[in-house]
């Protein structure tokens, strides 16, 4: 071996050996594109010296399957609540007892005995939020609060209204339109909303999850909406406003839960633990737009936010309807009506 | 020269030429085998399963995913019967498919004729603009369609400008849309073969074919076209097929009221959970397009055989 070789090898074997300690300090992030805070990762890096990689999804279902498949080496992932239960149940989350962590006490007491993880053994709130739509009511002046808005128009929102491409949002807004139950596995009911659906869909124009870029560029001017998507498409198009149908509305949260398979099992507890911290979640709800379930974190959030008609439901509202997972017959039933409505 | 008078240098010679080829060749067919044949077969295999309940697949032979490509079973009465909603999607890709391969025909042939009988230093220059397009990615390209087509877009303000209309035209979040954003995207692929075939050839043909007092249409007809046959065949081919499969133009510009295949098989490995099927409509796809190619791959044969 030549003395160069020999310095150049010694060089590697040291890269290797740096590489490998700082693979200690590591944690990867798997979350839904556009919602994780740069700042708030920038913060936990320096704070615990950690250096974070972070991946995007853009459905609970796709998440699902990659998890699934197994070695992903992610640590943290974000699931929905629906998915929070279905990932417990398939043996896929690890039992990290947020509970017992310190900043627990952050968490507000009606985020902890969630149907998807009594008592929080899991996973801790990261956003919530609710589904329901958006009016521009320089085109449309009558009562808003109303699925009629969307399933039977007036004249002047006919062939001016996006829903969104997701069989439950549609199917469900569509059941509490009907006003009959979530889960629903009665073919004749189910019968009467393909067939409302149907006749519905005529006047819509498009289906589709871009809802900020399709308000904002007036391509419709009623959208099936997030509230967060909603508070941001009203700040480039002043006249919409996010309504609270009579008949109900969809609310969910999405949660950071520890995978079962962590290869950074310690530093994922940390970032559980950070993150119940208000002015951590601050910073996720200040980027992302949505509540964040943690007490405290009011004081850290943007002005505008606080008073936010999307974030601050009205009084007489009503209660937000989390929908729990449906059994399989259920699902395949939807399946079927959905394949019909968009043949 | 027959096997027995090669002396024995020669068929050693052979048989190294023949070991090289082979390992030559080796790299390329591994690749197609690993990529290609591989997930064919563990689509194949998945489509004859049962699904999971949350994604995955359960291993139980199961014909269900082909049966319910035709037939349903429970969904209001509980008999089997006939259900043409996949068949409907079918057709409109198909439908939509063959559309833009004549109108990327129409649009083609007279782009790849102009190039071919531009004079050879300048042709360079014309493919270079028509290849051009692929510099940018397709999702960006099909994004700024997007402007293009919509209600306060391009198009309509211009029109709306000079005074032709005065409410705007509702192209974009139509199939009309999606028809216009295919034929863009898959044009280069009609005029590249298009123009490979037209630049061989010889004008003087063309020529020859007035002198005997042909008129244009019969000099299109018995010169060109039968020249050309490759390049359209090979054109139409490359833009048919991924049209059919095309997931991202028809997402964007078609507003996702209606299903078209790509995006039908996508739904089923997400929010409808059915692997299988999805496996299944995916290889029914694949041998409807086998099936086509093989008749017309036969019926350009008698054709040529008739001819020649």
């Amino acid at each position: 071996m030549t003395p160069t070789l020999k310095a150049l090898t010694a060089a590697t074997a040291l890269a290797l050996a740096g590489g490998a300690a700082l693979a200690e300090g590591e944690l990867n992030i798997y979350n839904w594109g556009n919602y994780t805070s740069p700042e708030m990762i920038e913060k936990f890096e320096k704070e615990f010296d950690v250096t974070v990689n972070l991946d995007g999804y853009d459905s609970n279902e796709t998440m699902l399957a990659k998890v699934q498949a197994g070695n992903t080496g992610y640590d943290i992932v974000v699931p929905g609540d629906y998915m929070i239960k279905v990932m417990i149940g398939e043996g896929l989350l690890a039992e990290v007892k947020p509970n017992e962590m310190e900043n627990f006490e952050n968490v507000d007491p009606k985020w902890v005995d969630v149907w998807w993880d009594p008592g929080r053994n899991y996973s801790i709130p990261y956003q919530w939020g609710t589904t329901s739509f958006t009016v521009d009511t320089a085109v449309y002046d009558g009562d808003i609060n109303t699925l009629a808005l969307m399933f039977d128009p007036p004249e002047v929102l006919k062939g001016r209204i996006n829903m969104l491409n997701d069989m439950n949002d549609v199917i469900n807004a569509g059941l509490r339109y009907l006003g009959y139950g979530r889960c629903n596995g009665n073919e004749d009911e189910m019968r009467e909303v393909l067939e409302m659906l149907l006749e519905a869909k005529q006047h819509w124009r498009t289906m589709d999850y871009s809802t900020i870029e399709k308000l904002t560029s007036g391509d419709v001017d009623l959208s099936q909406n997030w509230n967060g998507a909603a508070m941001r498409a009203r700040m480039q198009r002043p006249t919409l406003q996010y309504a609270y149908p009579k008949e109900g509305f969809t609310g969910w949260m999405d949660n950071v839960a520890v995978l079962a398979d962590a290869p950074n099992m310690e530093n994922a507890k940390l970032f559980i633990n950070f993150m119940m911290d208000p002015e951590n979640a601050a910073m996720t709800s200040n980027f992302a737009r949505y509540a964040n379930g943690i007490q405290g974190s009011d004081q850290y959030m943007d002005e505008e936010m606080l008073s936010a008609p999307e974030i601050v439901m009205p009084a007489d509202a009503p209660a937000p309807d989390f929908v729990k997972p449906c059994p399989q017959e259920v699902v395949d039933l939807y399946n079927k009506v959905w394949t019909r409505l968009k043949q | 020269m027959t096997a027995a008078t090669l002396t024995q240098a020669q068929i050693e010679e052979r048989r190294r030429t023949r070991r090289t080829r082979r390992a030559l060749l080796a790299p390329a067919l591994i690749i197609i085998v690993a990529i290609s044949v591989l997930p064919l077969g563990i689509t194949f295999v998945y489509s004859f399963l049962k699904p999971g309940t949350y994604g995955g697949v359960i291993w139980e032979f199961s014909t269900d995913a082909y049966v319910q490509f035709l037939f349903e079973r429970d969904i209001f009465d509980g008999t089997l019967q006939f259900n043409d909603s996949y068949l409907t999607i079918f057709m409109r890709s198909i439908g939509l498919a063959f559309g833009a391969t004549v109108g990327a025909l129409i649009l083609g042939f007279p782009t790849a004729y102009f190039i071919a009988t531009k004079p050879r230093e300048q042709r360079n220059l014309w493919l270079f603009l028509i290849t051009l397009p692929f510099w940018t990615n397709l999702l960006i390209r099909t994004y700024a369609m997007l402007l293009i087509l919509r209600d306060e877009g391009m198009i309509n303000l211009t029109l709306m400008g000079v005074g032709v209309i005065e409410k705007p035209l509702s192209i974009l979040y139509t199939d009309t849309a999606v028809f216009i954003g295919l034929i863009y995207t898959y044009l280069p692929f009609m005029v590249l073969p298009l123009y490979a075939s037209l630049e061989k050839l010889d004008f003087r043909l063309v020529e020859a074919g007035y002198d005997l007092y042909a008129n244009r249409w019969r000099v299109l007809r018995h010169i060109i076209t039968p020249v050309a046959k490759p390049g359209i065949i090979a054109g139409c081919i490359l833009v048919f097929i991924p049209g059919l499969g095309a997931y991202i133009t028809p997402a964007l510009l078609g507003g996702g009221k209606k299903l078209m295949i790509g995006n039908m098989i996508a739904i089923q490995f997400g929010s409808s959970r059915n692997w299988p099927f999805g496996s299944a409509a995916a290889l029914i796809l694949m041998a409807l397009v086998v099936i086509a190619l093989l008749i017309y791959a036969r019926a350009a044969g008698k054709g040529a055989r008739a001819h020649g």
